[in-house]
């Protein structure tokens, strides 16, 4: 089963005011079960609102969503999704356990089921011991991993990521990256993550989407096929392949519009 | 627009008063309601609430048989006032400016005087205000006698000191380490820091901070006045009135519109203070305690 | 260690004013009319400890009552407020305009509609000080909902009283803190000094003034300290509370 269906969606902000802007432009995407896809463009081509489109906190123009069989809207509503942000959005006021059990506690969860869940999660991230921490505490990777933690609390199908990793240094990463990986794996999780780094795309992705903007539209699909996924990986010829290869398609994109006369 | 929208907001709100003020009178028990042998609320006959149109009757008519009506009266007492807290402001705000500029400048004073500013706000030292009275006619001040009214616009200042010393300390801390720095690649010495960076960015303190100390020192001297016993004031006028209330229980609210006016006018006039120096600046609310 | 060197700088200073204090009274043979010596208040303080004592009970009292009627009543107005955006936009500058008046100055008013022998005047005064300061800053607070929260909190399909629970009530309670610290000074402020408008007179206040007529400086100055500690106790045990109930809050005071 596809994980999401996006088809045909146009996105008309300010319709018929003079600030009027298109910031998608018929936009047709599909992920598969299990699928790793990146959304990579530059700033203005609309990748965020794509990934808003699909959880729901934006309704469309025009075309239609579709995310694991059934209509955005609804899936939203019974939380068939997670959700990370760039900004980790812990509560200062909880405890990390806390945070972890937010949208368990939405659900309606028994208090015993989802403690247990939290501390579940919060293995699968390494941060069992900061269990009873404050945010404040912690460092931004470790706010993000709780981030991350919290997002896939009611084990949902589908990951939705806008730039997590953004606020972060590269070190911590390219950590957290593999950490990602190694966790949707085990999860059998689909995702769709925005990002604005090459690399980060490729390293991750099954498929990297790459957007351009005025009006936001997919320009390229490139697929990313390496064997392994460690960081091992960074150094070998297929992965600068693929990186020259998206490279290309970002430029191309630009190119081709400074190119009409 | 904001003080059209302030206007209106006040109005609104002046109406509601109006409203419930009438209508209490209205549905009120003329005795009072007693919970529990306390009572909780007050009496609604004429004698302890006077209808608001009587009060605004009471303006135009004289004070005592035969003297000034009483809306002049009041107004002269709220100008005498006004001059007072104009004064115990000036020098509050200069003195609390001062100590700032001095605890920025040395850390030893910050870390010895600002724990004492701060607490000073917590607890009641305008209770001072009685004993300083006492120095009127007993001191001089160089070759003038010391005179009630010094007396008031001390206690004026003194409330108008704090807020001021503390908003205006955060304000000269305010500019970020980056802009610090870029003054000392410049080989900028702390005055012209202080001139050019420190001033500057001080003053979306500073204002709001004006603004609550304006506000301190017409409470300061208004119980400077009541303290002090000082003739011509507003303060007095209030006591003297509120003592009358058996035989004329409109008096004293003509007395309190006085007060009142005399807080708006300052207040007003701290705004315009503002109004050359803080165009297209965002105002900053720091929290003295 | 580290508190060692935050303490000392103050402590030198209090100690130092207290000894110049001392010797410029008494070298300078002041008359206590002006300012007592320190020696001489702390005489009048130990020896009429139990007078002070009561009177700050009573002032103490009428601070809590003011205080407790005037937070809740401005917490409430508050969140009734962030509700009506057409409410919020008219209260906040009727507040800023009220708060400009000598509200104080109500006192004598108040004492007319009550009987002379009633506390409930002062308490009047009190909690209408208190008031604004506990609402202006409660509504900032419920206003001022992180962006990434309410998103998240929409990616949740959370409906408004869920969000308000979670999220605003929690996220305001710093704001509701800043305006409870300044509202406990005022209260003891307002309980001691509304006294000098009449009234029933059984606290500090009272105590203060009739010692000065009867020019016994020194203790009044011993009733004027009781005050100070009043206000102390009471600024302190607001933070106190603060602590309790945000213990993620590291820094009290930024």
């Amino acid at each position: 089963m596809t994980a999401v269906v996006v088809s045909g969606v146009t996105k008309v902000f300010n319709a018929g005011r003079a600030d009027e802007v298109t910031a998608l432009s018929d936009v047709d995407l599909t992920v598969g079960d299990g699928e790793f896809v990146s959304l990579i463009g530059p700033s203005g081509c609309g990748k965020s609102t794509l990934l808003r489109h699909i959880g729901d906190l934006l309704p469309p123009t025009r075309g239609s969503i579709t995310v694991a069989g059934q209509p955005a809207a609804r899936a939203r509503l019974k939380q068939e999704y997670g959700i990370a942000f760039q900004q980790s959005g812990l509560f200062e006021w909880r405890t990390v356990q806390r945070n972890v059990e937010l949208p368990l506690e939405l659900r309606g969860m028994s208090r015993v089921d989802r403690q247990a869940r939290a501390r579940e999660m919060l293995e699968l991230v390494g941060l069992s011991e900061f269990a009873g921490h404050y945010p404040a505490q912690l460092s931004g990777g470790m706010q993000q991993r709780v981030a991350i933690a919290r997002a896939l609390a009611v084990s949902p199908p589908l990951l939705l990521m806008d730039e997590p990793f953004g606020a972060l240094d590269e070190m911590t990463r390219e950590r957290l990256q593999s950490e990602l990986l190694q966790i949707c794996a085990k999860t059998r999780t689909s995702t769709v993550f925005v990002t604005h780094s090459i690399s980060e795309a490729v390293f991750l992705s099954d498929r990297v989407v790459v957007m351009s903007p005025r009006p936001g539209r997919i320009t390229t699909t490139v697929d990313v096929d390496l064997l392994s996924r460690d960081d091992s990986v960074r150094q070998s010829e297929k992965y600068f392949a693929a990186v020259t290869e998206v490279r290309q398609a970002l430029r191309g994109g630009t190119q081709g519009r400074t190119a009409t006369p | 627009m904001k003080a059209a929208r302030t206007l209106g907001a006040v109005a609104l709100g002046v109406l509601a008063f109006v409203v419930l003020w009438e209508g209490y009178k209205l549905v009120g028990n003329p005795d009072g309601t007693v919970i529990l042998g306390v009572r909780i609320l007050p009496r609604a006959d004429d004698l302890s609430m006077p209808h608001l149109y009587d009060m605004a009757g009471r303006l135009t008519r004289p004070e005592l048989a035969g003297g000034r009506p009483i809306w002049i009266v009041v107004l002269q007492a709220a100008a005498f006032t006004l001059g007072i807290t104009a004064v115990g402001f000036a020098i509050g705000a200069l003195v609390g400016l001062l100590l700032a500029v001095a605890m920025q400048r040395f850390r030893i004073v910050e870390r010895g005087l600002l724990p004492y500013v701060i607490l000073s706000q917590t607890v009641p030292l305008v209770a001072l205000a009685p004993l300083v009275a006492g120095w009127s006619g007993n001191l001089r001040f160089g070759p003038y006698p010391w005179q009630d009214w010094m007396t008031v616009s001390v206690i004026a200042a003194y409330l108008a000191f704090f807020p001021v010393a503390v908003g205006m300390l955060r304000g000269l801390q305010s500019p970020p380490a980056a802009g610090v720095e870029l003054m000392t690649s410049y080989a900028a010495g702390w005055w012209r820091t202080l001139l050019k960076l420190r001033l500057p960015a001080s003053l979306p303190y500073l204002f709001p901070a004006l603004r609550l100390a304006g506000a301190a020192a017409v409470v300061g001297a208004v119980v400077g006045e009541i303290s002090t016993g000082t003739r011509g004031g507003i303060g007095r006028l209030i006591i003297e009135y509120s003592r009358e209330a058996t035989s004329d229980p409109a008096k004293v609210y003509t007395a309190m519109l006085g007060a009142a006016i005399l807080g708006l006018v300052v207040a007003g006039l701290v705004g315009l203070l503002e109004l050359p120096l803080m165009r297209h600046r965002r105002r900053v609310e720091v929290a003295t305690l | 260690m580290r508190w060692l060197r935050t303490l000392a700088p103050p402590i030198v200073v209090g100690v130092l004013v207290v000894v110049v204090w001392e010797l410029t009274v008494k070298l300078g043979r002041i008359a206590p009319f002006i300012v007592p010596a320190p020696s001489a208040i702390w005489r009048e303080l130990v020896e009429q400890r139990a007078n002070v004592w009561q009177a700050a009970l009573a002032s103490g009292l009428n601070a809590l009552i003011g205080l407790i009627g005037g937070a809740a009543v401005g917490v409430l107005a508050a969140m009734a407020a962030s509700r009506l955006r057409l409410l919020s936009e008219v209260s906040v500058p009727f507040a800023a305009v009220l708060n400009a008046l000598p509200i104080i100055a109500l006192a004598p008013i108040l004492n007319n509609m009550f009987e002379t022998t009633s506390s409930v005047p002062r308490r009047i005064v009190t909690g209408i000080i208190v008031f604004f300061p506990i609402f202006v800053n409660t509504l900032r607070g419920l206003h001022e909902v992180d962006p990434t929260h309410r998103e998240l909190m929409q990616s949740y399909a959370a409906g408004g009283w869920t969000f308000a629970r979670k999220v605003r009530l929690p996220g305001a309670l710093p704001f509701v803190f800043t305006g409870l610290r300044q509202a406990s000074s005022l209260a003891v402020i307002a309980a001691v000094v509304a006294e000098y408008f009449g009234g029933l007179q059984n606290g500090l206040g009272s105590r203060i003034t009739s010692a000065a007529s009867f020019t016994a400086y020194p203790r009044a100055w011993a009733f004027v300290v009781g005050a100070c500690l009043l206000g102390l106790v009471f600024y302190l045990s607001t933070l106190l509370l603060e602590r309790l109930a945000m213990p993620w809050k590291s820094r009290l005071i930024t």
